[in-house]
């Protein structure tokens, strides 16, 4: 319906109040703009931020600890020591025989003297000949991760046939990873906990703050006939667009964040420093989880605020309509 | 239509507020309610309007027993009774149009379909100019008759209101009361909680005398 105020007609009688009839955009029932409404919008975005760091962390974490223990428990190396009146040369192609004939190994790398020379270098400095010195000859051993040898047979066949022969398939070291590796991932995994717990409890007692400034609002619906279903669903629409745009601005700063750190990452990536933290880190980039789980958040924080609102409004419809003792007791 | 029998209330632990109340109400009837200050009339209304429970006693209301029902059964009796409160209860971040809308638009209706009755029960209210004011900007006189058009806006069957002339100069009070009287004429039964004398001796009407907590009735 269009406004016809200024357009006389000519043998109709004009309206004076004509313009009262044009079309009003009505307002929310619920409020939108309160002191209290952009207070709990911070709160949530603060929250969720705060909590997806932590997720994406505890993602991290766990993936390097997983990307350690795969990393190790890949190869092996085999040392063949010097031992008098035993060709050095030999020995190892023989340990190198057995390895590759061996079930669940993939490949076998000699480790040559050049390698060896660049890393005893640091230690007994550069120019050195080999030759003279008793070093033994190193040999990795690449395994399958699908289906590993039985590395008990394959040390056992190492050492009967092959002089001078160990093998040392990192064990200790690889058992004191994994332990190290779960230790941190529980304890991210606890921290989590509690960062989701106190951001449930903050979104609960921040809506239900924000909530106690409309029970007036609650109480005229309630009066003029609302049905509770209708009064819960106007705070429950409204609360959830308040949490959705907290848990957004939230979560997508704290995307954008795990962003600019593996871009930074990457940028510094032939620095010497940032290689030795990759080597711990891995590649400091949130795994698929981390991302996922972060959307997840916005949206689980945005419902949880919606549910909270509801609940607070039923609660307060059923002290309605009571006695006052009824009431206190 | 609503018959309170041996109905008593008190708030809390105190003496009791109203008792032994017993009488009807009759669809079409037009009734004062009075009493001094304190004396009950708001709460009597409460307890017409199913807002407050009787601590003793049977209220029946469009032949139903107000104890028997359910809560989700509320708001469907509550759309057949309207009510002016003494303190207005307008919502301030809506307009005066809103507010009177309101019970329409809570019970799902589009704006178009009520958008003349709105305006025409503001215009006979005398609001037209501030139909898309809010009410805080208003004077209490101002707000008090946007209060008597939302309770009008649905065609209640009963009309209770509390001390709806409380703020209106004479000449508005008369023409509120005419207004009262037109919708009896109607066919809806009003209550009107008040103490003015001049408003009560200006038609003549069943009084409801409310006096230490027990109710005379004037026929
Ligand atoms: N919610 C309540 N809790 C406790 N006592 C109440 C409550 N409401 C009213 N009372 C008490 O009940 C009595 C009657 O109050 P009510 O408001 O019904 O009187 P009233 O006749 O409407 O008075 P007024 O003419 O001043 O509006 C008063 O003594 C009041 O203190
Ligand atoms: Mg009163």
């Amino acid at each position: 319906m269009s406004d016809t105020a200024d357009v006389p007609g000519a043998d109709q009688p004009v309206d004076p109040d004509m313009h009262l009839m044009r079309e009003r955009k009505l307002a929310p029932i619920v409020p939108t703009a309160s002191i209290a409404s952009s207070a709990l919008t911070l709160v949530i975005a603060i929250m969720t931020y705060l909590a997806s760091l932590t997720l994406g962390a505890v993602t991290i974490i766990g993936d390097t600890a997983r990307g350690w223990q795969s990393d190790i428990a890949r190869e092996i190396t085999i040392q063949v020591r010097p031992v008098e009146g035993v060709d050095l040369a030999q020995s190892v192609l023989e340990a190198s025989r057995i390895a590759e004939g061996f079930e669940g190994v993939t490949g076998v790398t000699v480790i040559g003297e050049e390698v060896m020379k660049d890393l005893l270098e640091p230690w007994l400095g550069s120019g050195l000949d080999l030759e003279e010195l008793p070093v033994p000859q190193l040999l990795t051993v690449a395994i399958d991760d699908d289906d590993p040898p039985d590395l008990e047979t394959l040390r056992r066949k190492l050492i009967e046939n092959v002089a001078g022969a160990s093998m040392d398939d990192h064990r200790a070291w690889l058992d004191r990873l994994v332990a190290m590796a779960q230790t941190t991932v529980v304890a991210g995994f606890l921290i989590f906990l509690l960062m989701m717990a106190s951001t449930v409890l903050t979104v609960i007692f921040a809506t239900r703050g924000a909530m106690s400034g409309n029970a007036h609002i609650i109480e005229v619906l309630h009066f003029v006939g609302a049905e509770r279903r209708f009064i819960a669903g106007e705070f429950q629409h409204h609360f959830m667009m308040l949490g959705l745009r907290g848990s957004a601005a939230g979560g997508v700063l704290a995307l954008l964040t795990f962003v600019v750190f593996a871009i930074w990452i990457w940028w510094r990536g032939n620095d010497p420093s940032a290689e030795q933290a990759a080597t711990f880190f891995g590649s400091f980039s949130m795994s698929l989880t981390g991302y996922i789980g972060t959307i997840l958040l916005i949206f689980a924080i945005a419902a949880l605020t919606a549910v909270t609102s509801r609940f607070t409004v039923l609660r307060f419809l059923g002290t309605l309509d009571r006695n006052s003792d009824e009431i206190e007791g | 239509m609503i018959r309170f029998d041996n109905v008593g209330v008190r708030y809390g632990i105190g003496e009791e507020v109203l008792q032994d109340l017993t009488f009807r109400l009759e669809p079409g009837s037009f009734q004062f309610l009075t009493g001094q200050s304190g004396a009950g009339k708001t709460s009597l209304l409460r307890l017409l309007f199913l807002s407050l429970q009787p601590t003793r006693g049977l209220i029946e209301v469009f032949g139903r027993d107000s104890s028997a029902l359910e809560p989700g059964e509320l708001p469907a009796v509550r759309r057949r009774i309207g009510i002016v409160f003494q303190d207005f209860r307008l919502l301030d971040h809506l307009t005066l149009y809103e507010n009177v809308a309101l019970p329409l638009r809570v019970r799902g209706q589009e704006e178009r379909t009520y958008r003349r009755d709105v305006i025409d029960l503001l215009k006979w209210v005398g609001l037209k100019d501030c139909i898309d004011a809010h009410p805080s900007i208003l004077s209490g006189g101002e707000q008090q008759r946007a209060a008597v058009a939302r309770a009008l806006i649905d065609q209640p069957e009963l009309l209770l209101a509390d001390e709806p002339t409380g703020n209106l100069d004479p000449v508005l009070a008369r023409r509120l009361l005419r207004l009262f009287i037109e919708l009896n004429r109607s066919g809806t039964s009003v209550v009107i909680a008040t103490h003015d004398h001049t408003l009560m001796e200006q038609f003549d009407a069943r009084r409801m005398i409310l006096d230490q907590g027990h109710l005379h009735i004037h026929e």
